[in-house]
């Protein structure tokens, strides 16, 4: 018999506690599957944040640090300065990244820090309910815009990875989306890519993966990767945004 | 080793290299802008990592990413920046982190002066953060104490897995003294080996984390922590005193204002006076029992602090309300006169207070 | 014995290269001493001033409020530390830069031209030296040598060895200067 597909050892074998038709379990998936194909698992460090991933720490096998909301790439970064030897990546959402944690996020890629992160953008905040996220579209519901993101009152949605490919020490920029099977394994290349980054030694890594959220979006599964698919990527345009030999 | 002369600040960063602290983060603030700038140019010499965070708030998160990684590493500011690294300390104190932090206050509240002052005393005793916690906090006096308790300080959370204070003030900061670096009597510490290095194939991961999202596991896990919290009210109160035994009054004070006392009770003592002085070392866990030493026909406790009285609370515990607790402070960056607080007590004892 | 001296002038005036060199001459000599330093905006071309005690005593209160000596090098200082010091205690003026005579006649005072005698050593600079040589002179606290073989240069560092001998002469200038003065008192 010929074994096709396998859960990774780069996850435990707990299950998670993300909604049904949420993309976070692909995601994941993905990252543990570069992890293992580098060779890097035994070595790696990851810091997860506070959101939806904030019990990601329980899923890759490797060892994590739970991190302050927002604080994931200042706490990645004591780690890589005491290991420097070691490969260390933080696992962040939107409200984590793109908010509370714009400063460290910002900052550790000015400083290029060794690290990579796993930056997961689904237009609004899950764990808490569905508040509204500064990646909320123009117009889309949330709790705490229940008319719609008004630009006028919150202006328009951030671009995390145009905003990041401007600073230097960033080496590698990428959006990517796990809407479809080929759209998939485009983000897995695009996460080994980013961690070979980090392994090289050249400097700050990171992959937006555009996500979905049904439970907070109130759709099925399938309406939310299509409305991903129509509102989403046309804002967050897919693509490479920096390789390290564009950098300089 | 033979004396140095050496500024506060300064002294600090050759005590925690001494102790064998290789990380600092840290981000300006006046006055203890030294310390970093001192680090910055002495941790690279013996292999060390020194890095100016973005924010105080980075600082700390850097901090709590290096101790989990399994280093000795130290963080430093002045009371606003401390504010802003509560969060940062509250986890760390959670997920049971060993760290030195060292705040060298101002005046406060808000951005307050740059002047000297002990107006953090609360915040460092009592919480700052969120939750059940505690820090281990020291009040040097002068800087040979302050370098000795830095050293030993590293060893304490080391031994307990907890952040450890050392709460000073822009004078001893800013102030030089002779510093002599002896080599300190060693703990017994357990390996770390709950830190983050990679597991190597060989074991399970290591987790630092202070999320416990079943109402019994958290509890559980804060029955621990007092547990520990106990042990070292037990083991690890430090207090000098003087003359309590045979007091007319007795003064509490900690860090540099209790010089200022012993100054005062140098002078009362040439006019007759009998004047005791109880100085914690330790501000948590606080030397309550020490007060239970003092002359039963004291007529009253006098509690001298740079600030509004913070420490009043502690002195008030301490002494079981068998004796009138008074208070002499100055606030705002004002230091003491011995003048003042001779006159107090002066008055205490006349019984005019 | 305990000299609690306060030290004030200018910023830029070396008042505290000058508390620093008395300190450390201090604990060079088994003394003990404390430097305290006022800080802050103050000293970006204000009024600085430090407080520097050398005590066969352990240091109480680094802060000296009951100085037993005060060097002054501007008149702001004068008119701030003048009434701190005790009755029998001593202050020593820059005359070059103070317009007023003391108040106090219950105290020494010294009045040291340093600028003037700086300028014509060749070096504006060593004026604070003048006036630490006058307060040697005066007080003895410690010794000029301490001050010359020991201290200089760990204050100062190894690369300011050069500049010993113009400050030698400027710490025996103001020596003769207070020498003169005690005569005419």
């Amino acid at each position: 018999m010929t074994i096709v597909f396998e859960r990774t050892r780069g996850l435990t074998d707990v299950e998670t506690h993300y909604c049904p038709g949420c993309t976070h379990g692909i995601i994941h998936r993905l990252v543990g599957e570069a992890m293992v194909e580098l060779g890097v698992l035994e070595k790696a460090i990851g810091v997860a944040p506070v959101g939806c991933s904030v019990f990601a720490y329980n899923y890759f096998n490797c060892d994590m640090h739970e991190a302050a909301h927002g604080r994931a790439p200042a706490v990645a970064t004591g780690i890589k300065r005491v290991h420097p030897d070691k490969f260390v990546f933080t696992y962040q959402g939107d409200g984590d990244l793109a908010s509370i944690g714009m400063a460290e996020i910002v900052h550790a890629a000015h400083r290029g820090e060794r690290i990579s992160t796993i930056f997961v953008n689904n237009a609004i905040y899950g764990m808490t309910g569905g508040q509204m996220a500064p990646t909320t579209l123009v117009g889309q519901k949330a709790t705490t815009a229940p008319g719609g993101r008004s630009e006028e009152h919150c202006g328009r949605p951030i671009r995390i990875s145009e905003m990041l490919a401007t600073i230097h020490g960033a080496k590698f920029v990428e959006r990517v989306a796990v809407n479809t099977p080929a759209n998939i394994r485009k983000a897995k290349k695009a996460i080994i890519e980013c961690f070979k980054v980090q392994l090289e030694g050249k400097g700050f890594g990171i992959v937006e993966v555009l996500s979905t959220c049904p439970t907070n979006w109130g759709m099925t599964a399938p309406e939310a990767m299509k409305w991903l698919e129509d509102n989403m990527i046309p804002y967050y345009p897919l693509g490479n945004l920096k390789r390290p030999e564009e950098a300089e | 080793m033979a004396k140095v002369l050496m500024k506060g600040n300064e002294a600090i960063g050759a005590a925690a290299i001494q102790a064998g602290c290789r990380y600092f983060f840290g981000y300006p603030i006046t006055p203890q802008s030294e310390l970093p700038e001192y680090m910055a140019r002495e941790l690279p010499k013996v292999g060390g990592v020194f890095l100016q965070a973005e924010s105080e708030i980075a600082a700390i998160n850097m901090v709590y990413g290096a101790a989990g990684a399994g280093a000795r590493v130290m963080t430093s500011s002045s009371s606003p920046g401390i504010s802003l690294k509560q969060e940062g300390i509250s986890y760390l104190a959670g997920a049971e982190l060993p760290c030195l932090i060292v705040n060298i206050m101002r005046g406060g509240p808000g951005l307050g002066s740059i002047q000297p002052s002990q107006t953090d005393y609360f915040q460092a005793t009592r919480g700052g953060g969120n939750g059940d916690y505690r820090l281990v906090v020291y009040a040097p006096a002068n800087i040979q104490e302050m370098v000795d308790l830095i050293i030993e300080g590293f060893d304490v959370a080391d031994q307990y897995r907890n952040p450890v204070m050392i709460l000073g003030d822009g004078m001893i900061g800013q102030m030089m003294e002779p510093v002599e670096f002896k080599t300190p009597k060693k703990r017994e510490l357990p390996e770390k080996d709950w830190a983050t290095t990679g597991t190597g194939g060989k074991r399970k991961p290591n987790i630092i984390n202070s999320l416990y999202i079943a109402p019994e596991d958290l509890e559980a896990h804060n029955i621990r922590l007092q547990a520990k919290y106990q042990k070292i009210r037990e083991k690890e109160v430090k207090v000098e005193s003087y003359k309590i035994e045979d007091a007319d009054v007795v003064i509490s004070a900690y860090g540099t204002t209790s010089r200022i006392a012993k100054t005062a009770i140098a002078k009362l003592e040439k006019e007759g006076y009998k004047v005791g002085l109880i100085r914690p070392i330790t501000l948590w866990p606080y030397p309550y029992d020490e007060f239970k030493k003092i002359n039963p026909n004291c007529k009253g406790i006098l509690t001298v602090e740079m600030n509004a009285g913070q420490m009043v609370d502690d002195v008030k515990i301490a002494v079981e309300g068998k004796f009138p607790v008074h208070f002499y402070g100055r606030m705002g960056g004002m230091v003491p006169t011995p003048e003042a607080i001779i006159e107090k007590v002066k008055k205490i004892c006349g019984g005019e207070i | 014995m305990e000299e609690r001296i306060v030290i004030a002038g200018f910023g830029g005036q070396g008042i505290m290269a000058l508390g620093q060199l008395l300190t450390f001459a201090g604990m060079t000599e088994d003394k003990n001493v404390s430097w305290l330093p006022s800080y802050g905006p103050e000293m970006r071309g204000g009024t600085a001033n430090c407080n520097v005690i050398i005590s066969t005593e352990a240091v109480g209160s680094p802060v000296v409020t009951e100085s037993t000596s005060v060097i002054v090098m501007n008149r702001p200082s004068l008119d701030k530390f003048e009434n701190t010091i005790v009755p029998g205690g001593r202050l020593f003026i820059n005359s070059s830069l103070v317009d007023r005579e003391s108040t106090r006649d219950d105290i020494e005072v010294y009045y040291i031209p340093a600028n003037e005698i700086a300028n014509q050593l060749g070096n504006s600079r060593v004026a604070n030296m003048v006036m630490l040589g006058a307060f040697l002179e005066v007080t003895n606290v410690v010794e000029k040598s301490t001050i010359l073989e020991k201290a200089f240069t760990a204050v100062f560092g190894e690369n300011r060895a050069h500049l010993l001998p113009i400050n030698k002469e400027a710490l025996e200038r103001g020596a003769q200067v207070v020498q003169e003065q005690k005569v005419s008192l």
